[in-house]
């Protein structure tokens, strides 16, 4: 009896676990990185555009006053230094797609790549 | 309160904080913002079953204003709270339905905390970045929840309060 009722809830934990599972997949699926490159690196502090780079040209800027330091290289973008102790921003490593971007929140900062070059322009 | 009671959940929270300090001593390992294992939660997930729910919602809020003043900032402050809170609604309502074993009941907290402090992080820059991190929070909530589940588990077996 007692292991029945086990199984039963193992059962249930499975199916929890299953659906977590699957939900990180779709979520994946439908919100990761499409395959169309980034055209502005658009950086913003507490969610204000602070500033915008094109991605076609490469650079080295200093941003938010200079806590954190952003690269652009080959219509790619990273951030390259960080005053934050845990330097989780510079691990994120370089981004190119539409979409992605990188997160320091110490510093209240992101870069994100919008504006997808896909080349076909939308005509209505 | 009993003398007995206090003991215990003191306890609880001394280890917590342990974990807590022992976990941020740990370098990130994936580079995303909120992927945590969590071990502090092994402490929740105890006193959950062994005291109750509103005990372990003593803990767990104690636990993240004591390490936020101890080891973090009034920033970081906000997104923990945010997500003890999520973490604990979401791990009681389960424990309560009485479907689940105590490591579906850490899993869901480790999801709902990850997901709860990305939340906050993401309402206080006023940034939808969230979505893009959603996936790698959800998947790595769920490993992490297996591990502190069984560990909590094991826990909750040999460890015999006698209030």
């Amino acid at each position: 009896m007692r292991k029945a009722f086990a199984n039963k809830k193992l059962r249930a934990d499975l199916l929890l676990i299953g659906l977590l599972v699957l939900a990180a997949g779709l979520l994946y699926l439908f919100f990761g990185p499409g395959g169309d490159s980034g055209a502005w690196a658009v950086v913003r502090v507490d969610g204000e555009e602070e500033a915008r780079y094109s991605l076609r040209e490469n650079g080295i800027y200093p941003l938010n006053g200079g806590t954190n330091t952003l690269v652009i290289e080959d219509g790619a973008a990273w951030l390259c230094d960080a005053d934050c102790p845990d330097k989780l921003c510079v691990r994120q490593g370089k981004i190119k797609y539409s979409g992605q971007c990188i997160t320091c929140l110490p510093n209240r900062l992101t870069v994100t790549l919008e504006g997808a070059e896909t080349g076909i322009e939308l005509v209505s | 309160m009993k003398t007995g009671k206090i003991t215990v959940m003191a306890l609880a929270i001394a280890l917590a904080m342990v974990l807590s300090f022992v976990e941020s001593q740990i370098p990130a390992f994936v580079a995303v913002p909120g992927v945590k294992v969590g071990l502090a939660n092994i402490a929740v997930v105890f006193v959950l079953y062994k005291l109750g729910w509103k005990e372990a919602v003593v803990i767990s809020l104690v636990r993240v204003f004591m390490v936020s003043l101890l080891f973090g900032s009034i920033m970081s402050l906000f997104y923990s709270v945010a997500g003890a809170v999520l973490s604990l609604a979401g791990m009681i309502l389960l424990k309560k339905s009485g479907l689940f074993s105590h490591v579906a009941v850490s899993v869901a907290g480790g999801v709902l905390h990850n997901v709860g402090q990305i939340a906050m992080a993401c309402v206080i820059l006023e940034t939808n970045v969230i979505k893009y991190y959603l996936p790698f929070l959800v998947f790595s909530g769920v490993v992490a929840g297996i591990v502190v589940g069984l560990v909590a588990a094991v826990m909750i077996k040999r460890v015999n309060i006698k209030l």
